[in-house]
This record gives C-alpha cells, structure tokens and sequence, in this order.
C-alpha cells in the first residue's frame, strides 16, 4: 500500500514544476500549459485525500476543477488570440497594454 | 505491485513534467503535458478513482489539449525554433497512444484489496449519486459558468466588425 504522503510529494512535485514553468517561461501559450499542471497536481492531492479518507466529497472537486480549467482554458486562450492579432506575438514580455 | 506501479507513473509524470517547462517548442510541450495527464490518470485509477481517471483522459486530455493544440498550431509560433518534420509528430503521436495504452491496460491489472474501501468508491454511479444529490447547486452553477465561458471566448476571439 503506496502510504498518502508519497501520493502528496508527487503532488507537491508536479506543482513546483508548473510553477517553476510559469515563472521561467515567456511564452503565453506555455505558461497556460503550466498553469493546467498545477490544476493537475492539485487534483491529485483532492482524490488522494479522498481515497485515504474514504469520503468521495474530493472526487466532486476534482470534477469542478475540471469545468473551471475548461472554462479557463477556453478564455485564456481567446484572450491570447486576441493578444496574437493586435501584436503578432504571444511574448509575454512583449505585452505591457495594461502597464501605465 | 502497487509500489510499483505508483513509482514508474509517479516517475513518467515527473520526467514529461520537466519536458513540458524545458521544452522550446510549444507542440511537443503540449504533447508532454498530454503524457503527464495520461500519467496521473493511471495514478488515479491506483487512488480507486475510476470515474476521474476516465475523466482526466476524456476531458483534459483529449478536449482541453486539443483546444491548445489547435491554438499553438492556429498562431504558428513556433517558426523561430525550427518546425518539426511530419515524421517526428506522427513518432511522438504514436509513442504517447503507445504508452497511454500500456498505462491504462496494466493499472488495470491491480487488485486492490477490499477490505480498505467499499467497491463502489470512485465508480460513476457513487460520485454521480453525490453530484446530483448533495452537490446539485455546485453542478447546476458550473453549467452557468460554462455558459459564461462560451460567450466570453466567442466574444474575446471574434474579429470586431471597425476593423
């Protein structure tokens, strides 16, 4: 029986690697990749909670978690289209509309 | 076995992690990422979460990636870096239907012992008897936020009709 910490420090593994990705990384694109990581990772700790609590509340979570990522995912990347079309590059260096 | 099992996916999931945030070209940090859900997916079916495994596969990746996939290869940023020949994507497409396969066929294998949780923990019926019962509002709520986020992204990529 694999014990729930092990299942917590692959979570807290993947986490740190998504968020290492977004602060590293300049590209828009990838960083909302990194972002789903770290909704990943956090998935994982909700079904590991919930399998060694034997209390299916985290599955539901989990569920919800994947509607916002979806919902996120399907804005955000409009966005970054429509970011594309105003200044040819999805840099995030590059994108300062909003700096004063 | 299950030891096993848990440190050859927990490994697989790490390894495409590191892929995804090193890579330089966005296709094949798409195509790690889809690794990395296919991953987690076997862990879940390790963790009894049946239903979610399923999920995680149909919904992440398969809609959600697809959906980056379509806008990485849409915008066609990745000129600077060299494109990829089409032999090396069908490589990579097929090596991660290869490894999803192996993944999900083997988790299958385990046998979990039944004294540590009831059979029905994680299959659809249980959590879709606790989604339509205790959490209805929260389920009901999500489809409004779906809905909201249609109309956002039809809004925000539509060309506007000045320019």
């Amino acid at each position: 029986m694999v014990s729930l910490n092990a299942y917590l420090i692959l979570a807290a593994l993947l986490f740190s690697i998504g968020a290492v990705g977004v602060f590293t990384r300049r590209n828009a694109l990838i960083i909302y990749m990194c972002i789903e990581l770290m909704l990943n990772a956090v998935n994982l700790t909700f079904v590991a909670f919930s399998r060694f609590l034997d209390n299916m509340d985290g599955h539901v979570f989990v569920f919800m978690i994947m509607t916002v990522a979806a919902a996120e995912a399907a804005v955000g990347l409009a966005i970054i289209i429509a970011l594309f079309r105003n200044k040819e590059t999805v840099n995030v260096d590059a994108i300062n509309l909003m700096k004063g | 076995m299950q030891l096993l099992m848990f440190y050859l996916l927990g490994f697989g999931a790490v390894v495409s992690a590191l892929l995804l945030v090193t890579n330089k070209r966005p296709v094949a940090a798409a195509m790690s990422l889809i690794l990395t859900m296919l991953f987690l997916a076997g862990i879940y079916v390790l963790l009894d979460a049946h239903l979610i495994a399923a999920l995680q596969i149909i919904v992440y990746a398969g809609a959600i990636m697809v959906l980056f996939l379509f806008v990485i290869m849409l915008l066609n940023v990745e000129e600077k870096a060299g494109r990829l020949s089409n032999r090396k994507i069908a490589l990579q497409f097929i090596s991660i239907l290869v490894v999803g396969a192996i993944l999900i066929s083997v988790t299958g294998l385990i046998k979990i012992g039944p004294s540590q949780v009831v059979d029905s923990f994680g299959t659809t019926k249980a959590v879709g008897q606790m989604l339509f019962t205790d959490f209805l509002l929260p389920f009901e709520i999500a489809s409004i936020l779906l809905l909201a986020a249609i109309v956002g992204a039809v809004i925000l990529a539509k060309r506007r009709i000045d320019d």
